[in-house]
């Protein structure tokens, strides 16, 4: 029945094959003739390329070719990937080349490309090609870069300044002279890698019968990755088709399109054989984007009461070598910075560095975090200057619901306004606090300290837009077989996308989500797509499958209606059959009315109906909407060791309508561990010449099931008016406010010791480093 | 270099395969035997999605040498399921949506059944400690060790 389906837990469409061995993933794809790539990559992070050897890899039985970026040239229409969101705060335009040519600039760095019988064969020949490398001064560290007299990250570059933005409005000089309370705060906030289980891979096959190269990519955007290709090989679209297998993970760095998408294509193309290239894990720490450090100095000007007046600073951020994505990802730190909060003056001055590290790009949060996390440390530093409760101060800060929808004067990356749209800051707030016995923590951490144990609670409050737009297409057809397909621009990297898809479709049309395949992330399929990112598809696919759906159901009763002699209105959809109300009897299969209306030569369509029942909608989104919540975290520090346990972890959030609320259990629970990586454990080390020194799972440190505590959590849905769903985003949400919370908590259990916290992770050998300074 | 000849046997059948003598269980499953149920999360031992277990005891695969298990008996996930019967584990993963990208859970699987085989009715921490070489980047684990729980509960009785 149509309409009984959203907010229900049902099982994921998904699950089956992924539980007997039989998903697949781009690794599990074998074609016959395959060959494997390995890729040559700089180990030096700064050096001027003089030159490339491959006789010794040549020699190698079994390796078919050697491709560096001369080799590649002729086959190319441009040599480098000019992916960068558009934005005027460029001051420099660095484009990734497909393969270095004269200069490297990131250990990692791809300098040619190694074909091969077998994987292993092409890694041992991949480290036998000798390069001749001239080493250069290397920049590392992003604050260094700044300076005049720092080596150029790119030779002969007049700045390492790859950006620069300011974000501001009010009057704050008026809220600076008048504030009864300035604080000042500086915080180092490091955050790593993505780190899916799945590294990165694709597999390219030039399929000569159809003229047709084909690239599996294990990406997020498979149609942001085809118009790239077409880009690069300067050739018509339907030359090129990008396919999105079963994704391990993504959390966003599978969003860039990388070198090795172009590189394993046209491989395939120029070996003539299919060609297939897997990442390994310590390729994935050197060779995929990542986040990492932004460096904050921020004060804050608040009234007597705690009230704040305004908000300002100045923000370092490392690009890495290259701008693999853009500039968004200090963008949303800077202007999330408000978030929930009424902040009457508020200027951020931002300067992106770049440095001869990886390139950076969004990860799950994609600068969210950092901006939460600076909002709240100087919330805490306030209370701590005025004495006052840490949850009070920021409830007489929060917008309260009567100010909704609250206009923030700040644009967003596409200049439009951030407006929030709908929610209750406060009620979420207090129900986080009530779900941790936030009142009776102040007992449970005297009985503690009693016993000589330390506890500490901690609460941070984030706002994230989702739904990011302009639109997810969606097709969807009904055929002679009577099942229902749904095509979509829309990716699945793990989240349950065809199962959102599927649920919202079943319950607009009527059908059975057994009755339903969904087809994502093949633009063999459907034309435009934007894929996994941002918090979006449920906003933006999902309104597109609800409409087209609506659509479908309504050209099924209209056929129906003919077929059966009946009013329209008289009919109900039942599974796969559309019957008269009341009257068993007269039904038709949805199957049999695809067929009729699929027409046959010579005859009329019946009742002179539009042919086939499908419908296409790309629901245009150009507002976010905007996800907010509240995390609240206990924990025990053990002061001998610095070790850090979260006793209880609260996240109280309001994603909107849930469709399916077992799978938005899943995504903040997922999205609350990685940020709780990121706040104790997790960090991508660089030595001074910007060497990566973290290259592997557990030099890194991914939290394991040890680590992670239970996560309890608050469903608040206020439904947004921006779609017919009254859906928002939840994929970042666990993750945003995580670090915040986690590290005041510490913070308030090493109270004792007046230990401030401004940095993530804590880790450990840092807590007891800032114990034994404050013992000092 | 001459192929090294292995006979052994994969979820009761008996097999014989041909690999290199330095190709590790993992890709020799994968690519020899295109059993690719087992994945590759690291290579290095360190995240447990090529977990198989040799003779009943929980291993590795990309830390084993294919030769090694010349008259052994490997289990990997191809054989947990009988038939379109799921395992009780596999069951309540798909009830408690255990798993979202999936790319992790053919190990971990693997990695609890074996715990249950040693200890029918192990305790959150236990299961925690038990799958800790098990990473997973999506589920935050806490589906997870409930689908193991409960799982284990059902089996008991
Ligand atoms: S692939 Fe074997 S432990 Fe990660
Ligand atoms: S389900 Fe994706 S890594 Fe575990």
């Amino acid at each position: 029945m149509a309409g009984d389906l959203l907010g229900k837990p049902i099982p994921r469409i998904e699950d089956r094959p992924l539980l007997t061995g039989r998903g697949r993933f781009v690794d599990d794809i074998h074609l016959p003739g395959m060959v494997h790539a390995a890729i040559v990559r700089s180990p030096l992070a700064h050096a001027r390329l003089r030159g490339l050897h491959r006789g010794r890899a040549a020699a190698v039985e079994g390796v078919v070719a050697i491709l560096a970026a001369a080799d590649l040239e002729p086959h190319l229409a441009t040599t480098t990937l000019s992916v960068g969101l558009p934005s005027k705060a460029y001051r420099l335009v660095v484009d990734r080349p497909v393969l270095a040519t004269d200069e490297v600039r990131y250990v990692g760095e791809p300098v040619a490309i190694i074909i091969a019988r077998s994987r292993y064969i092409a890694e041992d020949a991949a480290a036998l090609v000798d390069l001749d490398l001239e080493p250069l001064p290397a920049v590392s560290d992003a604050r260094l870069a700044l300076r005049p007299e720092a080596p150029r990250a790119h030779s002969g570059a007049a700045t390492n300044v790859v950006a620069e933005f300011t974000m501001a409005y009010g009057d704050l000089d008026g809220a600076f002279a008048s504030a009864a309370h300035i604080v000042r705060t500086s915080l180092l906030q490091h955050r790593g890698v993505s780190h899916p289980i799945e590294c990165r891979g694709a597999v390219g096959h030039y399929d000569a019968v159809q003229d047709c190269l084909v690239l599996w990519s294990s990406t997020q955007a498979p149609h942001s990755h085809a118009r790239m290709l077409v880009k690069l090989l300067g050739c018509d679209e339907n030359r090129v088709r990008v396919v999105s297998p079963d994704v391990g993970g993504g959390f966003g760095p599978k969003l860039v399109f990388y070198q090795e998408d172009i590189l394993v294509a046209l491989a395939a193309r120029i070996v003539g054989a299919p060609v297939k290239w897997i990442e390994d894990r310590r390729e994935h720490f050197m060779a995929t984007t990542q986040e990492r450090d932004q460096h904050w100095d921020m004060e804050i000007a608040a009234d007597a009461t705690g009230r704040i007046l305004g908000v300002r600073g100045h923000m370092i951020h490392d690009h890495g070598a290259y701008t693999a994505r853009g500039i968004n990802l200090a963008q949303n730190s800077a202007q999330i910075v408000p978030g929930v909060y009424r902040v009457p003056a508020y200027e951020l001055r931002v300067t992106l560095a770049l440095t001869n590290r990886v390139p950076v790009s969004p990860v799950r949060g994609a600068g969210h975090p950092q901006g939460a996390f600076a909002m709240e440390r100087l919330l805490d530093r306030v209370a701590q200057e005025l004495g006052l409760d840490r949850a009070e101060v920021r409830r007489r800060n929060l917008i309260p619901p009567e100010a909704l929808p609250y206009r923030l004067p700040i644009k967003t990356r596409g200049g439009t306004e951030m407006i929030y749209d709908s929610g209750d800051y406060p009620a979420c707030q207090a129900a986080a606090l009530a779900a941790i016995d936030y009142d009776g923590f102040r007992a449970r951490q005297a009985t503690a300290r009693a016993e000589g144990r330390y506890l500490g609670v901690g609460i941070a409050n984030y706002m994230k837009g989702t739904g990011r737009g302009p639109f997810e297409s969606v097709t969807i057809r009904v055929g002679p077989s009577g099942r229902v397909s749904i095509y979509s621009g829309a990716t699945a990297i793990g989240q349950g996308t065809k199962t959102m898809l599927a649920q919202i479709c079943a319950d607009a049309i009527g059908v059975d989500v057994a009755r339903i395949t969904v087809v994502t992330g093949d633009t063999g399929t459907i034309a435009l797509g934007h894929g996994a990112a941002s918090s979006r598809q449920a906003v933006n696919a999902g309104t597109s499958v609800h409409l087209a759906a609506l659509a479908v159901r309504h050209k099924l009763l209209q056929a129906a209606a003919i077929h059966l002699e009946a009013d329209a209105t008289d009919l109900e959809i039942i599974g796969g059959t559309i019957r008269v109300k009341g009257v068993p009897a007269m039904a038709v299969g949805i199957g049999e009315l695809a067929d009729a209306l699929a027409g046959l030569p010579g005859y009329g369509i019946p009742g002179g109906l539009e042919p086939g029942v499908e419908a296409s909608r790309h629901a245009l989104f150009e507002a976010l909407t905007f996800a907010y919540g509240t995390t609240a975290a206990e924990v025990e520090v053990d002061i001998e060791t610095g070790a850090v346990a979260i006793r209880r972890y609260v996240v109280a959030h309001d994603s909107g309508m849930m469709i399916n609320p077992m799978m938005v259990d899943g995504q903040i629970l997922g999205g609350a561990a990685h940020g709780i990586g990121n706040a104790l454990y997790e960090w991508m080390g660089y030595d001074a010449a910007a060497q990566p020194v973290t290259t592997t799972s557990a030099e890194y440190l991914v939290p394991g099931a040890p680590e992670i505590p239970r996560i309890e959590m608050v469903h608040i849905e206020i439904p947004t008016p921006h779609n017919p769903l009254g859906v928002k985003g939840v994929g970042e949400s666990g993750t945003i406010p995580a670090a915040a919370a986690v590290v005041s908590a510490v913070e308030d259990a090493l109270a004792p010791f007046c230990v401030r916290i401004g940095e993530t992770p804590i880790r450990p050998t840092r807590i007891l480093e800032l114990i034994a300074a404050s013992r000092r | 270099m001459a192929r090294a000849h292995v006979t052994t046997t994969i979820n009761g059948d008996v097999v014989d395969f041909l690999c290199e003598a330095d190709q590790t269980l993992l890709s020799a499953l994968r690519d020899e035997l295109r059993m690719t149920g087992t994945k590759e999360g690291c290579g290095t031992g360190d995240c447990g999605a090529c977990s198989v277990t040799i003779d009943g005891r929980l291993v590795c695969s990309c830390l084993v040498l294919a030769v090694e298990v010349e008259g052994k008996a490997i289990d990997t996930i191809e054989g947990m399921a009988d038939g379109e019967n799921l395992h009780p584990l596999q069951k309540k993963f798909l009830e408690h949506a255990a798993l979202q990208c999936g790319i992790c859970t053919p190990g971990i699987l693997i990695a609890a059944r074996s715990l249950l085989e040693r200890n029918p009715d192990p305790s959150e921490t236990e299961i925690r400690y038990w799958l800790a070489g098990n990473l997973c980047r999506c589920t935050g684990y806490h589906k997870i060790v409930e689908a193991v729980l409960d799982a284990a509960r059902e089996m008991r009785s």
